[in-house]
């Protein structure tokens, strides 16, 4: 059969630094097909050379057997090819209805935008996603996975035969999950083709006919899904052996098994105006406590409100420094707490600086000489951090825009660890980071542990927090209501926990 | 035209500008290669380039100042007051010294104003400045009782008529004040937030970032830099006109400023860059004018600089 999209030899530079390099994909007519590759691998790059994003330098693209040149989104959108890019590009401030019509609005006989089919369409095609929600309401008021399903109900609801799904995943909840690979499967059963791209290597096994690996820029491999193993894909991913992959192991944090010192977090009674009525927490020095719960149930509110984002209605935080907690977050960061947020784009990095000025941002007030910032000493920790780290990048200078959506959560992970906190916060720290990343982050995470370091831990995947987390509190619907003790967590008794209260609270 | 091209463009459309006024002035305009030429053009870029300075900082937190023409006409309209009054003339050096403190504290007071509208109260920038580029002006007429005030003082007139090393005084200020602004955004952690603000505030905050005091800091700096520009206006002209003094001086330095590269989107400040800008609107006035055109057809050619250079930078992609 003739494949639906064949790109050959594509290559890319940026400003000298090839970004691919004779890369190669194609799709057949009705194909799930993954991409797959470590951090800075070209995976995005090669999507927005097929969407006309960026202009390839040379190599060919054919799309239904015809060769495609589009110029912009918006014609490649016109060709079919619809795309959820890996970094949301809604507008926040618009209504829910305003994002997925966007460009398409119906319009009435007088060639205005007939609003109320708009809202009645947006809401069919949400509640096709599971979703309820009041479509009026500025986008960005709801939260990351709404938003993020909302990309996806938009890309979908426009006539298309291509899909392409840059890490839509990586905020989604286990039952959002299965709600997206409903749709994917509905799709594929309509002949449109799917391109998946995700660092959760368990998904391509359940939805996935083929996987392109890419590594450094080239396409490396092709492989059925149904004839490799996670471990295959891995070694094919680093170009490494699998028995040696094996033998190093693939996780964990190592919940469970560490001597804690003193209280170094207390809150207590946790109320604001976003979502939380009553949560309590409490971590001490060198201990690892998970938040768990359903997609808002509070566990981002909390971090908020601890790290003093959010006013407190009611309720305590104390610090074993600051026993009358802080005023805002520049009081929190003098006291010790760092906090690294699941928003990258939006709260996480400044687009246009470099990757030294967004590294060192919360440390400023300490590189302070005599007035100046301190360059010397500044580049020195840069440099330590993106060595330790492993961050793939053509020079520090570089603005942090430019990097591979990994690598830009590593250099943000690193912003707060170069603070040397007693109080880490970390929301979703591996989101978006490649397995090997994955792995080097949580001993990263680890070691600082070790050192004496308290971690609140926020994470969708239930496997980072049942093996790392020493205790899991698990939240519901902003409410602290119960806690779990490892050893002895397993995922079936963090699911049953969170399940269990959830009918409690139904009942 | 390819991206390299493009990028090649974008950075130094300003050189090529300022390169291309000059040999079109060199071929048409009548003794334009004269030291007489290069003093009036130093002498009147200054008031621009200064106040265009003060506004790449406001641009850089994503926000603009409207009212830095109206704070010229107020500071413009107090130092007469202050060194004709019968205190200055028994005093005549301390008279001098408050009658360029006063004038620009004066001005720091109303950059706090709009600070405090934008940061505190969160007033969109544009409407918060609107405020007292309207009343700016009036409060300076009554000030004055709306009389045009003539005067010789010597002193005072140094600020616009003064030359050291054969160059105008305003013109070594400029470069004074360019150096002390671009240490500060460079070098300092104040300039390092003022362009994380306008990167991303919310980041700015999540990392400890005072984004209210940073965002008072600039309007204030904006102010007290125009009111600087105000006092040499004044000083040029020997009187004092608060309904004309820096009238339609905000387009000029929101030109300078985006002609040199700033992007209204903010995170961006680069000084030397505001500094050509103000050069090459100042080349262009000139040309219309030494070459008879008339003024309004000036406004146009001005409008036409802000559209190219926001075009070239719209057209850097990859
Ligand atoms: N606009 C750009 N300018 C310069 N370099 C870029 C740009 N976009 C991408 N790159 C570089 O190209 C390489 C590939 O990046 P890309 O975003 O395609 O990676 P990826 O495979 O999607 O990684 P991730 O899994 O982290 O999302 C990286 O080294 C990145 O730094
Ligand atoms: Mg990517």
């Amino acid at each position: 059969m003739q494949p639906l999209l064949k790109m050959q030899g594509i290559h890319k530079s940026f400003a000298g630094v090839a970004a691919l390099t004779s890369a190669e994909l194609e799709i057949a007519p009705g194909e799930v097909h993954a991409v797959i590759g470590q951090n800075g691998a070209g995976k995005s790059t090669l999507i927005k050379i097929l969407t006309g994003v960026y202009r390839k330098d040379s190599g060919e693209v054919a799309f239904d057997g015809r060769p495609l040149h589009v110029q912009s989104p918006r014609e490649a959108q016109d060709n079919g090819i619809s795309t959820i890019y890996q970094e949301l590009s809604l507008v926040p401030l618009r209504s829910v209805t305003e994002n997925v019509i966007m460009g398409y609005e119906p319009r009435t006989a007088l060639g205005l935008i007939d609003w109320t089919s708009a809202h009645a369409r947006t809401r069919e095609i949400l509640a096709g996603f599971g979703i309820n929600i009041d479509v009026t309401q500025a986008l960005g008021s709801y939260s990351t996975a709404i938003q993020q399903l909302t990309a996806i109900a938009r890309a979908v609801s426009l006539n298309a035969r291509l899909v392409i799904m840059d890490e839509p995943t990586s905020s989604l909840d286990d039952r959002e999950v299965e709600t997206l690979f409903g749709v994917v499967r509905g799709l594929k059963a309509r002949g449109v083709s799917v391109i998946y791209i995700s660092h959760f290597l368990d998904e391509l096994f359940q939805i996935c006919d083929r996987a392109t690996i890419m590594r450094d820029g080239q396409t490396v491999a092709v492989r059925e899904i149904a004839d490799t193993t996670k471990l295959g894909l891995i070694a094919d991913m680093l170009g490494r052996d699998p028995e040696e992959i094996a033998a190093a192991g693939m996780t964990e944090l190592g919940g469970g098994q560490r001597e804690t010192g003193e209280v170094l977090l207390e809150a207590t009674n946790l109320h604001t105006d976003r979502m939380l009525r009553d949560v309590s927490v409490t971590v001490h020095k060198g201990e690892i406590v998970g938040l768990g719960g359903l997609l808002g149930s509070g566990r981002t509110e909390a971090a908020r409100a601890i790290f003093a984002m959010d006013r407190l209605r009611g309720g305590t935080v104390s610090t074993h420094l600051h026993p009358e907690g802080f005023s805002n977050p520049a009081e929190a960061i003098r006291g010790g707490v760092g906090f690294l947020t699941e928003d990258r784009k939006a709260e996480g990095i400044v687009p246009d600086m470099s990757v030294r000025e967004n590294l060192t941002l919360a440390l400023l007030p300490r590189l302070v000489r005599r007035g100046t910032i301190d360059r010397v000493r500044e580049e020195e920790i840069v440099k330590k951090f993106v060595d330790a780290l492993g961050i793939k990048l053509a020079s520090i200078e570089q603005p942090i825009r430019e990097l591979s959506g990994g690598n830009q959560q590593k250099v943000l992970l690193a912003r707060w660890l170069a603070l040397e906190p007693d109080l880490l916060i970390l929301d979703e720290p591996t989101r978006g980071v490649d397995v090997g990343a994955k792995f080097e982050i949580q001993s990263i995470i680890q070691e600082y542990v070790e050192k004496g370091v308290g971690v609140l831990l926020i994470s969708s995947e239930f496997e980072e927090l049942v093996e790392g987390a020493d205790r899991i509190v698990v939240l519901q619907d902003g409410v602290s209501v119960t806690e779990l003790q490892n050893p002895g967590i397993t995922e079936q008794a963090l699911i049953g926990a969170i399940a269990q209260s959830h009918e409690r609270a139904t009942a | 035209m390819d991206a390299f091209d493009w990028k090649h463009l974008s950075r130094h459309g300003g050189l090529v500008a300022f390169a291309a006024l000059l040999l079109i002035n060199i071929l048409i305009t009548p003794n334009f290669l004269q030291l007489q030429t290069l003093f009036v053009n130093i002498s009147q870029v200054a008031t621009i380039a200064i106040v265009a300075v003060g506004m790449t900082l406001v641009i850089a937190t994503a926000g603009i100042d409207l009212s830095v023409g109206a704070v010229m006409a107020v500071a413009g309209a107090i130092a007469p007051l202050i060194f004709l009054s019968d205190f200055a003339q028994a005093n005549p050096s301390l008279g001098l010294f408050l009658a360029i403190v006063v004038p620009v504290l004066v001005s720091v007071v109303c950059g706090l104003f709009n600070g405090a509208l934008v940061a505190f109260l969160g007033v969109q920038p544009i409407i918060a400045t609107l405020i007292f580029f309207i009343s700016g002006r009036g409060i300076a007429q009554v000030l004055t009782n709306g009389n045009l005030q003539t005067f010789t003082h010597p002193g005072f007139s140094y600020l616009g008529t003064g030359k050291i090393l054969g160059l105008p005084f305003q013109g070594w200020l400029v470069l004074v004040i360019a150096i002390v602004v671009w240490w500060m955004a460079n070098r300092t952690m104040f300039g390092r937030r003022i362009l994380a603000v306008g990167g991303n505030e919310n980041a700015a905050r999540l990392t400890g970032t005072p984004v209210r005091r940073v965002k008072l800091g600039v309007y204030a700096i904006s102010a007290g830099l125009s009111g600087i520009a105000g006092l040499i206006v004044v000083a040029i002209n020997s009187a004092s006109d608060a309904a004309r003094i820096g009238n339609l001086m905000e387009l000029d330095a929101i030109a300078a400023a985006v002609v040199g590269g700033t992007l209204l989107m903010g995170g961006k400040a680069p000084i030397f860059g505001a500094i050509l800008g103000a050069v090459i609107i100042q080349l262009v006035k000139y040309t219309l004018l030494a070459n008879g055109v008339a003024d309004e057809v000036a406004l146009i050619a001005k409008a036409a600089i802000i559209v190219l250079a926001v075009y070239v930078q719209q057209g850097r992609k990859e």
